[in-house]
């Protein structure tokens, strides 16, 4: 590639194409385009970087890296914890990679109009799993849901503090307190912690008494938890919390919603999740997306920090396109707060979800459910039948669980490195995030697991822990 | 909202505006308007009136003109091929505001979907007077003096604007918008004397376009709310508050509980009034003692912060208060759509205004600010 | 440029909303039952869920056939203009997406993988995460750079969270609760600094299209957090003052952060860093080659600080020991999680991979190419009737972008900036950007034409632009009934928003209509 070769990204990058364009501006040089910028701003250090590659050379310099990788299919994983290993169907990736998707998302409704219908039925596909009438276009995380839906509530009542379920992912705690501010701040949200039953693993419901009063926003707590564990609980927390006049917000892997009731209909008033899996890949975390939904009522509509997407008729009679929403919120039901922002989110995981909606269909969703619970109902058994390794919680889980290994007088490091040696991704560490669990695990089992794979766990943990 | 078959109500002002080319600043009354025509003034109204009302023409919507006779409206609504009632007939010579105010109360009593005027600040003042708040106003401007916020942009944008709050689009929506004017006799020996004589309901346009690229807003009304609410949630006890005229100040005795005077100046001390509609003295006369803070909105198309439709709030209440001390709300839009980049005072006292000369904060929305440069 | 514009036809397949497609039994993917051990080992599923929380009623998701699904997405797929025309959307930076690119990020390597992976696991990944740290520390000049957010106005609130860290640790945080930004800085500035609990201070543009120095030194006190403010901004002005603008707010104690959205114009030119910043932020996904990264995220917003800032940042960093890469958890002051794991890595992957493949003189070429191609627009654009340029009285070329009006052409033909916008997707256009709300200039439109297109799309954009300015002034109905040509007609105005009307899923369009 010499001088003056035109780059293949760049249509205008031939030097006569440029001097012609010089000419029709009537201006000399690129440079005296700049005139803006004084000198003293610009550079005296050009950019520093080695040679452009082909993309040849670029190909095999980033497959080169790659390869340092080790990934879940060449290995056995049993990593959850906030990313989940599903089956991801061929014709999710089919659509999800059409270049037709790429736009600059604010086009116009009648020109971009089947990527709004598919946005729309991404939002209304899940608001049949979670049987709520309103479902925004997704946000950046669970965590970042969570932490919006908090703030939400915190405006609809006024309020400054909230009770959150001490069982939960401390990255998502974490984004959590990021949203509710620091203390210094004059709109500091306080965040009360719910302790979970040492015994199930489920919410205190006395230490949830204790934590909410009248300066309680919102109570939130998920199902199945961080710990694995269903929160059978739901319409005594709702109670609580509402009898406090608090809002409850229920956190939720949708993939566990064709056999596990709706937490709408145990009382949840604003509903949040993960869309990750949901037809997205692990990505090295960069599939995870979440949702906010609720009924659909004006109290609520107005808080949405999230796009929304309407159906509409045009002006067509009897025809039905789609546009973007209450881009202009009202004062109803707004305090002194304005709602958050919106910016760029994961909204072709929107597109890669309501792809995996459509065919899983509601049978699908039941099955997967009930072949996830046996699955990994047989494989907490199985692993609890090594001596020293025990189950914490050992029913009432949904997809994760978490082993302990105190009883082998190995740590979960150790226990993984010899795991890793034999081809398996062991469960996340516990023991930092909750000492009180000892040295635990948490271990993810889904449809994807065989029977074949949990008795090779089995094997390597058995010598492992030898 | 209206929809189909609409009925409009349209009166021109022939002799809008006349004064302004020849050098008088305004024709109210008849004096000035001889005046007026002996230094060869000629009516620029029906030019005016005829750039507005050929939008509606163009418009879908069945249309129904209730007008006054000849160039009070007919002419111009005939021209235009429009369905014309002539509902008032002016006597021979010149039109009068007396026949502006005759025109509007028929077309107030008919209930017209909008009443559109052609004129400047007396015109607004004599509908207003007429219709209150029982119709929807919306002003081509075509006059001298322009402070109402009745008027659209130009005569063509009125007419716009007119046609889609005709045809019920969700784009056109109503606000109320500030009704002023100058004392001609006064303004004319370069002495001003500005009032804020009531609020009309008027259209204004909204962009419902899909691509607000930010993401969801707060709507104009809104954020004032939540600036208000603010504003009343920061009292402090003890402390003298000066609400001005205006129906933002009102949004802050709203969000007290209190309900204030629209057009005059009203005192709070600990969320309760001490005095309404206080003039000069009276607000002098509370502030005896107390520490004083003046709130107040911007006033007008034009953007007054002091002295036009606020004299009340007089030089040496602000000097008494002190410049750290006063508190401006206004909706971000209405900065932007005013006709320059700064506010105005006049407070008649030359130090005082240029103690305050320079940048001020405005509240615009809840936590929001900005800062506005502010011109004597 | 005596191109005479074609109308396209998009593709019209009155495609059913899913729900309406599909019969009862049909089945999309199936999952092998579990074996027949593990049957006979545990009880059924039902009796796994405790009581009261098992779901009684079905959702009631349409039943297809996986080709019907297929099917049914590619044509929704087809029914989107995006990119396949031209799209100079502005402040999107809308570049080519590299078909190496995308391959790569869908290969294995990153899609199966998991985030708590053991670093050993990992060392590829982290290699890229860092080596594009490092190309972004030498484009900037800052010192560390972290990928957490998952887009612009994330990354703007991780500035908010950095400055709320930073104020927090010198026991300022309390007294400094004011952000002062721009009007015409990305509204997500303002929005994000209010979020995070800040005092939003917005200064509004002088005569010469930027704020004065006297607006700024009005506002700094002793209660400034920062500053957050882009340059140039979305209409092309390039404020000249901006070294002064971070000293000042520096003096009275505040941080400076450079949101650097428009750096398509000037990368190369200057360093956010150098004109004395401590904070910027890059869009892995608009100006380092992936556009949007497909419909609007996943994206990432790469913030980058100078090395004062760097322990406030949001955990894990990506650090290089000389021989192993690490995830470094270890940083007690840093702001904790913006977001769950460390970022959206296939985007990173893109980026390093575009960065490489433009190498320092082609990252040079985009910015020379991106200003020259906006004003060769200017040039036919204000050409045409019914066309105006904003603060014309700021002469000096603008850089990337440039902010027109359609005002005049509304006041002569009664057709609005919205109309035109319709109207050009008839030609293959993408609805032109027209402005942040809110406007400060009436009818606007803004294109930012970028360094991928070619002079003839440029050319075809203006010349539409003019067709549709002469079917104004010749037959303005025409233009106001657009779109002619699309899968669906304009939608009824304000029927998104009516609350009788609007539904944003189908079920609650089923209750509203069947009222």
């Amino acid at each position: 590639m010499g001088e003056n070769t035109a780059h293949p990204y760049m249509a205008n990058s031939v030097p006569t194409i440029q001097r012609e364009m010089l000419d029709a501006i009537g201006a000399d040089s690129i440079d005296q385009l700049f005139s803006q910028i004084p000198a003293d701003h610009r550079t005296e250090r050009p950019i520093d970087l080695p040679p452009a590659l082909s993309e040849s050379a670029l190909s095999r310099h980033l497959i080169g890296i790659l390869a340092k990788n080790r990934t879940v299919e060449q290995n056995l994983n049993f990593l959850g914890a906030g990313s989940w290993q599903h089956h991801v169907p061929a014709a999710c990736d089919e659509v999800v990679r059409r270049n037709e998707w790429l736009t600059s998302v604010f086009g116009e409704p009648s020109s971009d109009h089947g990527r709004n219908q598919a946005w729309f039925e991404f939002c209304s596909q899940l608001a049949e799993l979670v049987d709520l009438d309103m479902v925004g276009l997704p946000v950046r995380s669970w965590g970042t849901a969570a932490g919006y839906a908090l703030r939400m509530a915190s405006r609809l009542t006024g309020r400054n503090e909230v009770a959150v379920v001490r069982a939960i992912d401390p990255e998502r705690l974490s984004v959590i307190r990021n949203y509710c501010e620091p203390v210094e701040m004059a709109n500091h949200i306080g965040v009360r912690l719910v302790d979970y039953d040492p015994a199930t693993g489920l919410m205190n419901l006395d230490d949830l008494r204790a934590a909410v009063g009248d300066q309680t926003a919102a109570v939130y707590f998920e199902t199945p938890s961080y710990l694995g564990v269903i929160e059978n609980q739901g319409a005594a927390i709702a109670e609580i919390a509402h009898a406090a006049g608090a809002e409850l917000i229920v956190g939720v892997d949708p993939i566990s919603l064709g056999v596990l009731a709706a937490p709408a209909d145990y009382g949840a008033d604003i509903v949040v999740g993960t869309i990750q899996p949901l037809g997205v890949h692990l990505n090295t975390g960069g599939g995870v997306g979440g949702f906010i939904a609720t009924r659909d009522d004006e109290r609520y509509a107005h808080q949405y920090p999230t796009l929304l997407i309407s159906i509409a008729e045009t002006i067509e009679p009897g025809e039905y396109g789609f546009g973007l929403s209450l881009f202009e919120q009202t004062s109803y039901g707004l305090r002194d707060k304005g709602n958050d922002w919106t910016g760029h989110s994961v909204y072709m995981w929107a597109i890669a979800a309501a792809t995996y909606m459509a065919l899983m269909g509601p049978r699908g969703f039941e099955d997967i459910g009930g072949v996830i619970l046996q699955r990994a109902h047989h494989a907490a058994r199985q692993l609890a039948e090594i001596e020293g390794v025990r189950v914490i919680f050992p029913s009432g889980f949904f997809k994760e669980f978490v082993v302990n290994f105190d009883g082998t007088g190995r740590d979960v490091g150790e226990i993984n490195e010899s795991l890793r040696e034999q081809g398996i991704f062991g469960g996340k560490d516990l023991s930092r995030e909750f000492p009180e669990l000892g040295a635990s695990a948490l271990y993810c089992v889904t449809e994807i697991h065989t029977l074949n794979d949990i008795e090779r766990l089995v094997e390597a943990l058995r010598k492992a822990i030898a | 909202m209206p929809a189909e078959g609409a009925t409009l109500g349209l009166i021109i002002n022939p002799v809008a505006g006349m004064g302004g080319s020849v050098g008088l600043k305004g024709t109210d009354g008849e004096d000035v308007l001889r005046e007026a025509w002996r230094r060869g003034a000629r009516p620029a109204a029906e030019d005016r009136a005829r750039g507005a009302v050929l939008r509606l023409s163009d418009s879908a919507t069945p249309l129904r003109v209730l007008t006054g006779s000849g160039e009070s409206g007919e002419d111009v609504a005939r021209t235009a091929g429009l369905d014309v009632e002539v509902v008032h007939r002016s006597a021979p010579g010149p039109t009068t505001s007396a026949d502006t105010r005759a025109a509007a109360e028929i077309m107030a009593a008919r209930s017209v979907d909008l009443l559109l005027f052609v004129g400047g600040d007396g015109t607004a003042r004599d509908v207003l007077s007429a219709v209150g708040d029982g119709v929807p106003v919306l002003g081509v401007p075509a006059g001298v003096k322009m402070h109402s916020a009745v008027f659209g942009t130009s005569p063509r944008n009125a007419g716009h604007l007119a046609a889609l709050f005709l045809a019920g689009s969700p784009a056109a929506r109503l606000r109320e918008a500030e009704v002023m004017d100058l004392d001609e006799a006064a303004f004319r020996g370069d002495r001003l004397s500005a009032r804020l004589y009531g609020y009309a309901r008027s259209p204004y346009e909204r962009h419902l376009s899909q691509n607000a690229k930010a993401g969801s807003g707060m709507s104009s009304e809104a954020s004032l709310d939540l600036a208000a609410r603010q504003v009343a949630a920061g009292m402090r006890p003890g402390r003298l508050y000066i609400l001005g005229p205006g129906t933002t100040t009102r949004r802050v005795a709203h969000a007290l509980g209190l309900s204030s005077t629209l057009l005059g100046v009203d005192a709070v001390v600990d969320g309760e009034f001490v005095g309404v509609d206080l003039d000069e003295q009276g607000i002098l006369e509370a502030m005896q003692g107390r520490e004083t803070w003046i709130v107040v909105g911007v006033l007008g198309g034009q953007g007054s912060l002091f002295g036009r439709g606020n004299q009340q709030i007089s030089a040496e209440v602000i000097r008494r208060a002190g410049r750290d001390r006063i508190i401006v709300v206004s909706s971000l839009e209405k900065l932007i759509a005013l006709e320059t980049a700064s506010l105005h005072v006049d407070t008649g006292d030359a130090e005082v205004d240029a103690m305050l000369a320079g940048f001020v904060r405005i509240e615009t929305g809840p936590n929001r600010s900005t800062l506005f440069k502010v011109e004597a | 440029m005596s191109i005479e514009p074609k109308e396209y036809q998009a593709p019209v397949w009155h495609e059913p909303v899913i729900h309406q497609m599909g019969a009862a039994g049909r089945r999309g993917v199936l999952f092998n039952r579990v074996e027949k051990e593990v049957e006979a080992a545990v009880e059924p599923a039902e009796s796994l869920i405790p009581d009261g929380v098992r779901r009684r009623s079905r959702p009631a998701l349409p039943e297809l056939s996986e080709p019907e699904v297929l099917y049914h997405y590619l044509r929704l797929s087809q029914q989107t203009l995006g990119m396949m025309g031209i799209s100079l959307f502005g402040t999107c930076t809308m570049k080519y997406n590299p078909a190496v690119n995308e391959a790569i990020a869908w290969r294995p390597e990153i899609t199966e993988v998991h985030p708590l992976q053991h670093e050993d696991t990992l060392q590829g990944t982290l290699e890229i995460v860092h080596r594009m740290d490092l190309i972004l520390r030498e484009v900037s000049g800052m010192d560390q750079f972290v990928f957490q957010a998952g887009g612009g106005a994330e990354a703007a609130y991780v500035n908010c969270a950095v400055t709320r860290g930073y104020h927090a640790a010198r026991g300022e945080l309390e007294q400094r609760d004011e952000i002062i930004t721009t009007i015409q800085t990305h509204p997500s500035s303002a929005a994000t600094a209010a979020a995070a609990g800040f005092k939003v201070v917005t200064l509004m543009l002088d005569e010469n299209g930027y704020p004065s120095l006297d607006a700024l030194k009005a506002a700094v006190s002793n209660r400034t957090a920062g500053l957050m403010v882009n340059n140039p901004d979305d209409m092309g002005v390039y404020n000249p003052e901006m070294k002064e603008w971070v000293r000042i707010v520096h003096e009275a104690g505040g941080l400076a952060f450079h949101d650097s959205a428009n750096f398509n114009g000037i990368i190369g030119k200057l360093r956010p860093r150098e004109i004395g910043f401590d904070a910027c932020m890059f869009m892995l996904h608009k100006t380092f080659g992936a556009p949007k990264s497909g419909v609007g995220g996943p994206a990432v917003g790469a913030y980058g600080c100078s090395a004062e800032l760097a322990p406030f940042l949001p955990s894990p960093l990506v650090a290089f020991d000389g021989s192993r890469y690490h995830l470094d958890y270890d940083r007690p002051q840093s702001i904790g999680k913006i977001r769950e794991f460390w970022g959206n890595v296939p985007v990173v992957v893109k980026a390093y991979a575009w960065s490489l493949a433009m190498g320092a003189e082609g990252m040079a070429q985009v910015s020379d190419l991106s200003v020259l191609a906006n004003n060769y627009m200017e040039k036919g654009l204000l050409a045409i009737r019914g066309v105006t340029r904003s603060h014309p009285e700021a002469t000096s070329p603008r850089l990337e972008m440039t902010r027109y009006s359609l005002q005049t052409l509304k006041e002569e033909t009664g057709v609005d900036i919205h109309d035109v916008q319709n109207r050009m997707t008839d030609f293959g256009i993408d609805a032109p950007w027209t402005s942040h709300e809110p406007w400060l200039i009436p009818e606007p439109f803004t294109p930012e034409a970028g360094e991928m297109w070619g002079r003839e799309a440029l050319d075809s954009w203006i010349a539409v632009l003019k067709k549709v300015s002469d079917e104004a002034y010749s037959n303005p109905e025409h233009v106001k009934a657009a779109p002619h040509r699309q899968a669906v007609h304009r939608l009824k105005p304000g029927a998104t928003d009516d609350p009788a009307t609007r539904a944003m899923t189908w079920r609650a369009h089923q209750r509203k209509t069947a009222r």
